[in-house]
């Protein structure tokens, strides 16, 4: 039904208004100037730098060590990607290879965290359109993820568990055993996501349709992870540039073509399956072998520049280190694939509703600390 | 004029929206449902100050930094710095002095204070991973709050301490 009151004297202007950086649906310290006409929105111009901790320039400051743990802190639900993307780098520049174990664990905890990132994504989603089950059954099933990381890596969030070279110590005896019980029970229950909210009427109706982005613009505007292969776009850099153990495994890359908020939002149920499914790959046949490879106590990258770029649960994180031989990186330039999709979040938002643009943004999967550093 | 079979469609596709959208929230509340009848078991919340005597963190839990001791009140510190060197934020500091060593007799490199700052510490492990006498290590001591910041500076060997005889870096 029409409501709007056509052909009376009543006016509505353009006006101004703040979300953020303290707005519960923002997710951070994102703040969003927003331009709206009634409920429609106009224009979105986001904000940034409440949480900028320089992070880049501590980074000219540390050494090749201690640079792992500040990119715990970015994109902090996928830890332990962001400081395989620091290690590889430095690992490919001093060309060290590293032993068939690490690559094997590195992959198979990349993994889980994407699963653990997803969840969380998936409960704060149905949250913010307004199912609130989904939240805690989301947490519930990333709980366990985050035992095995705490049990092995020793913290549940910033795991700080690489180093360059290898990793920290090896698995704990227990991490076989509970990843495969966490696959056999998170099995039945991502069924229950779908029978839970994908199949409601309500949530199709918040999504489908709505935030719609083109193959051409995700390109353009620099799209990655989810968000671009939501519209069709194929990126994944697992794909096409495997790292770690991941050119000896066999997934399928989740793609759809709508490029709605629906679109993505499967995207990222479907990447859940493929991680499980790559997991129950390598799980059962762990090389043996060390877990690290001697590395100089201070490490010295040779001149030159160094580019490496992994798939985090985001999106193609790049590590740019140029080096001028010394212990330190002479610059070193995080490519954050937040940052990209958060720009093309006034191009999908302009001409829907306030409501929407909360339901929009929930899919992008926006992590503030990773777009500000 | 709106033809009146189009009305028609239209209400049904109106009640037919109706009734869908009730359909999927009961299909939805059959899995809600379902957990609300066994909530009793399998639930994974802790109750969490009530369990204190109960909970056991993992072994590598990465709580705080601490420096063991034996019963004759000996640690493993040489004093080499290596854990100032490798700590990102300077929460390590170590006041050392060159000692007579009274076996020996030469002077040797020993540790006055081991000063820890807990507030600035990340839990990045760096430390630990450096040290070559494996005179630090992680407690599981999870509860850190204090009153008063200062308490939060540490010195992580016991006054009197010394250290254990044949402990070479």
């Amino acid at each position: 039904m029409d409501t709007t009151i056509k052909n009376s004297n009543l006016k509505s202007e353009e006006y101004f208004i703040n979300m953020g950086p303290q707005h519960p649906a923002t997710h951070g310290v994102l703040r969003l100037l927003l331009t709206i006409d009634g409920e429609i929105i106009k224009k979105v111009e986001p904000d940034l730098g409440y949480i900028h901790r320089s992070i880049e320039k501590m980074c000219e400051r540390d050494s090749y060590q201690q640079i792992v743990h500040l990119t715990d802190r970015m994109d902090y639900l996928s830890s332990h990607i962001n400081n395989e993307a620091v290690c590889l780098t430095v690992e490919n520049a001093l060309q060290i290879e590293v032993p068939e174990r690490v690559k094997v664990i590195r992959t198979i905890i990349g993994e889980l965290t994407r699963i653990a990132s997803h969840c969380l994504w998936w409960g704060v989603m149905g949250m913010d359109v307004g199912a609130l089950t989904t939240y805690f059954y989301g947490f519930r099933d990333r709980e366990m993820i985050n035992d095995i990381f705490e049990e092995t890596c020793g913290a549940r969030l910033t795991m700080n568990y690489n180093l360059p070279g290898g990793l920290m110590f090896d698995i704990h005896p227990n991490f076989v055993k509970r990843t495969k019980d966490f696959i056999a029970h998170f099995k039945t229950k991502l069924s229950e996501y779908d029978t839970l909210l994908t199949g409601n009427i309500i949530f199709q109706k918040r999504m489908k349709g709505v935030g719609i982005l083109t193959k051409e613009d995700a390109i353009s505007y620099g799209a990655s992870g989810p968000v671009g292969r939501g519209s069709g776009y194929s990126c994944d850099v697992r794909k096409y540039h495997p790292y770690s153990a991941l050119d000896k495994v066999t997934f399928n890359e989740s793609l759809k073509t709508d490029g709605d908020s629906f679109a993505r939002y499967q995207v990222r149920i479907q990447e859940m399956w493929e991680s499980m499914a790559i997991i129950e790959q390598l799980i059962d046949n762990i090389p043996e072998g060390d877990y690290q490879t001697a590395t100089n106590a201070v490490i010295k990258l040779p001149k030159g520049e160094f580019y490496q770029k992994v798939e985090t649960a985001r999106g193609e994180l790049g590590v740019y280190i140029v080096s001028t031989g010394t212990k330190n990186p002479y610059r070193l330039k995080f490519r954050s694939p937040g940052f990209s999709n958060l720009s093309l979040l006034n191009h999908i938002a302009v001409g829907g509703k306030i409501g929407d643009l909360v339901a929009t943004m929930a899919t992008l999967d926006l992590v503030i600390p990773d777009i500000d550093r | 004029m709106v033809k009146p079979n189009n009305t028609i469609l239209e209400i049904m596709s109106y009640f037919g929206d109706i009734f869908k959208g009730i359909k999927t929230l009961l299909t939805g509340m059959s899995v809600t449902g379902k957990y609300f009848m066994t909530s009793h078991k399998g639930a994974i919340t802790q109750q969490y100050p009530d369990n204190r005597d109960t909970l056991k963190m993992f072994d590598r839990f990465r709580g705080e930094v601490v420096m063991p001791h034996n019963e004759i009140n000996e640690h493993r510190c040489t004093g080499c710095q290596k854990c100032e060197l490798a700590c990102p934020n300077g929460s390590i500091e170590i006041i050392w002095d060159r000692q007579v060593d009274p076996e020996t007799g030469k002077k040797k490199k020993m540790i006055d204070k081991h000063i820890y700052h807990l507030g600035m510490c990340t839990m990045c492990g760096l430390c630990i991973e450096a040290c070559p006498t494996d005179a630090i290590l992680w407690a599981q001591n999870y509860e850190n709050s204090v009153y008063n910041r200062s308490a939060l500076t540490k010195v992580l060997n016991q006054p009197g301490s010394k250290l254990m005889p044949g402990v070479e870096d």
